[in-house]
């Protein structure tokens, strides 16, 4: 089973580098939003996967009996969607903005922080 | 919901059961205490002509109680809490010892000098956009950062301490902000989700995530899990927050960009909290591996100064040239972490406290000098000694702790660092540190020569006195004298650093504040 | 929107979404609900109220800012921490108390107190952004 899991990973992050490559930046944002999905299953593929072994501790008893599902990874997971939920709506945004104000969304041409032809510093007095 | 008060089952193995003494408190009390503020300085939108004071008198007591807390530090030891009485590893535990504890103070005192400056930088508009619970929030995130003991919590710190930063660099939204803050998200958004990539691998190795429990656990793991592709992903996930070569170049394309204040806190702040969480988790947490990674280490350092310094060389704008002077100060370090032993790992410490410092007066300073020359492009500034001899003194000063020339704050972690690489016969490490210290002089030196000493060029601009608010002069003063107080007695926090880079190399205390009596 | 059937139901379904969120957030200790489930309960009908009847309706029956409330809520969730100071016990344990009102007893907790931290500040946060989307899409 983690075996495929792995895979699985394997795939989301090959299409997240992939994305993340490109010059669009919708492309770019895209493949972040992909490879947090990947990262988030590589925790719970971290976690060992059991099947139908709820994490309950039955009435009356103080300890689980026998092994149960981890429910750490899917606590970290929680918290890493969340991030990675307002991070998207953040970068969404300003990608959005930056479309509107520097009219491309080639990164190539974003070179207003750092024009191409700067001047020289000044060799002498 | 009829929960009966005492537990039914007995919970002594898992729960803190003793009381808490007060003293302990300061481990949490900086990030509750910056959470508290933010989110009170966020309720108050109508009087926002308090909001620079309360942020102001908020980050002083900060300042206070980091300094309460190494204070602690030092007499007792490294102090733990476990958040909601669950012993560790299972709750989340903070966990302080000196090198954390240094690294919270200083950075508190660096925003408490960005909080004054921000005064007369900060207008209006910026103050009910919210820069000023943006400032607190990335305080409660930096300190977070600092004081937590555990791998999850640390990842939770670093995106609290981004997203704040989203929102100051983005503060005016002008073009070349914008711009400036495309490459900065996404870059960084990249870098912590390796971070959380690595942090995925190493709970499905270990199976915990709370650090003096990893550390605990390394030795009986080395051999089964894949500890080495662990340490290479952290290096390169706090590697790329570090801005250490070759993934610096999200640095110099966000740094100038936006405020001056902003500036000067990020270089301050954020660039220092990925060398603390490099330096955690290689030298404390897999010293073994780093060890085995230490050529590699010592070639990023080097390369990362080299760039750093040839790029600052090249500029033609202060606060770019300042950036490339970031990622050259990174590169010192990084030689320090790869070199190792006490003196290694000292000297990156003092270095990174340093720089924390000095990176924030330079930032400031460019504003100054950008308010009185009318520009940040060494073109067309100049005469700033004729208008104001005082300024062109602390800059010059400045200039020189940045080079790491005596009698100020670089030059005693340079002298550590050069004599540690050359102790382990890395000549080439210890000669790359001292052309890189030469280089930075020349380019810092070039600077003041133009935009200082050069007379008006062409009769134009003004070549009058000019004053300068008390509220800019005051923290850039400050920070000088710090640097040259650290510079002429250095001893009182040589030896700090030096127990602190002992605590990370040989842990039992830091395991013993964590696991009572469980140390090796 | 132009619609009257939904303009006359809105703020029937509003206020009956807004008591569920509440309902939600109370139940979530023991069972499932809690504070985020409850606090985007409450979004999506402000958001419902928003899109029938205005954002500026919407603004004026909320009254405060919603940062503000999303700042109330990140203060009440650091309150709920550090009452544990008094009771000399680790930051964020859950401390109770069983008060009874009118001959009923009411289990108060901070758990309580940070989960409805929790819950202003998704409302907070998330109506703020439904908001300014809606006004940036009527133009």
């Amino acid at each position: 089973m983690e075996a495929w899991f792995a895979l699985l990973v394997g795939t989301f992050f090959t299409v997240a580098i992939y994305l993340l490559l490109s010059k669009s930046i919708i492309r770019v944002l895209l493949g972040v939003a992909i490879l947090g999905n990947g990262v988030n299953l590589l925790i719970f593929t971290g976690g060992r996967l059991t099947r139908g072994v709820p994490p309950v501790i039955q009435e009356g008893a103080d300890t689980l009996t026998g092994s149960a599902a981890n429910a750490l990874p899917q606590a970290l997971i929680l918290t890493a969607i969340v991030i990675s939920f307002s991070f998207f709506a953040f970068l969404l945004v300003l990608a959005w903005r930056a479309y509107e104000d520097l009219s491309t969304d080639n990164t190539d041409e974003m070179r207003v922080a750092e024009p191409e032809e700067e001047p020289a510093p000044p060799l002498g007095y | 919901m009829a929960v009966s008060t005492s537990p039914p089952a007995d919970l002594s193995a898992a729960l803190v059961l003793e009381p808490v003494a007060a003293a302990d408190w300061l481990v949490i009390l900086p990030v509750a205490w910056c959470l508290a503020i933010g989110a009170l300085l966020v309720m108050l939108r109508r009087p926002i002509g308090l909001h620079p004071f309360i942020a102001i008198a908020g980050l002083a007591g900060l300042v206070v109680i980091d300094g309460l807390l190494l204070h602690h530090v030092i007499a007792s030891g490294p102090v733990t809490m476990v958040m909601g009485r669950w012993l560790p590893p299972f709750g989340i535990a903070f966990t302080v010892d000196l090198t954390g504890a240094l690294f919270a103070l200083t950075a508190s005192v660096v925003a408490l000098a960005g909080g004054v400056y921000s005064l007369s930088d900060i207008n209006d508009s910026g103050r009910r956009y919210g820069f000023y619970p943006f400032l607190m929030l990335l305080m409660a995130g930096v300190s977070g950062a600092f004081l937590t003991g555990d791998i999850f919590n640390l990842y939770v710190w670093f995106e609290v301490l981004l997203i704040s930063s989203f929102g100051l660099i983005v503060l005016g939204s002008e073009r070349e902000q914008i711009d400036g803050a495309v490459k900065y998200g996404f870059l960084n958004l990249v870098a912590t989700t390796l971070f959380l990539v690595t942090t995925g691998y190493l709970y499905a190795s270990f199976g915990t995530l709370n650090m003096a429990d990893i550390a605990r656990k390394a030795e009986g793991l080395r051999g089964t899990a894949p500890l080495m592709t662990l340490t290479a992903l952290f290096l390169l996930a706090f590697g790329m927050k570090a801005a250490a070569f070759p993934v610096n170049f999200w640095l110099p394309a966000s740094y100038h960009t936006p405020r001056v204040v902003v500036s000067a806190l990020f270089a301050g702040l954020l660039t220092k909290v990925g060398i603390y969480a490099l330096i955690r988790v290689t030298v404390m947490l897999l010293p073994v591996e780093r060890e085995e990674l230490s050529f590699v280490i010592a070639v990023i350092g080097a390369l990362t100064m080299l760039v750093g310094v040839f790029g600052a060389l090249a500029q033609a704008d202060f606060r770019r040239m300042l950036g490339y002077l970031v990622i050259s100060g990174i590169g010192s370090i990084l030689a320090g972490v790869a070199v190792g032993g006490p003196g290694g790992i000292g000297g990156a410490i003092f270095y990174a406290l340093h720089s924390m410092l000095v990176m924030t007066a330079l930032y400031f300073a460019s504003g100054v000098a950008a308010k009185l020359g009318g520009s940040f492009s060494l073109s067309s500034l100049s005469g700033l000694y004729r208008r104001h001899a005082g300024f062109a003194a602390i800059s010059l000063m400045l200039a020189f702790a940045v080079s790491g020339l005596p009698p100020f704050s670089g030059f005693w972690p340079k002298v550590m660092l050069v004599k540690a690489a050359l102790d382990i016969g890395a000549w080439w490490l210890a000669a790359t540190l001292l052309v890189t210290g030469f280089l930075t002089t020349i380019a810092t030196g070039r600077f003041f020569l133009l935009a200082y000493w050069r007379d008006t060029a062409g009769g134009q601009g003004a070549t009058d006195k000019a004053q300068i608010p008390a509220t800019i002069l005051l923290p850039l003063g400050v920070l000088t004298l710090l640097t040259l107080a650290i510079g002429l007695y250095p001893e009182p926090l040589l030896a700090t650093i030096q127990s602190a880079a002992a605590g990370l190399s040989e842990p039992s205390g830091y395991l013993n504040s964590v696991f009572p009596g469980a140390a090796r | 929107m132009r619609s009257v059937i939904f303009r006359a139901v809105a703020p029937f379904l509003t206020s009956l979404m807004v008591l569920f969120s509440i309902f939600v957030l109370l139940r979530g200790h023991n069972e499932p609900g809690g504070g985020f489930i409850g606090g985007l309960i409450a979004v999506s009908a402000l958001a419902i109220y928003g899109i029938a009847c205005g954002v500026e309706t919407v603004r004026r029956a909320i009254y405060f800012h919603p940062m503000a409330i999303a700042g109330a809520g990140l203060f009440a969730a650091t309150i709920a921490g550090l009452i544990s100071i008094a009771a000399r016990v680790p930051f964020m344990t859950g401390l109770w108390i069983y008060p009874s009102l009118l001959g009923v007893e009411v289990p108060l907790s901070t758990v309580t107190l940070f989960d409805c931290g929790v819950y202003l500040v998704v409302v907070g946060a998330i109506s703020s952004i439904a908001l300014s989307l809606e006004e940036r899409g009527g133009e």
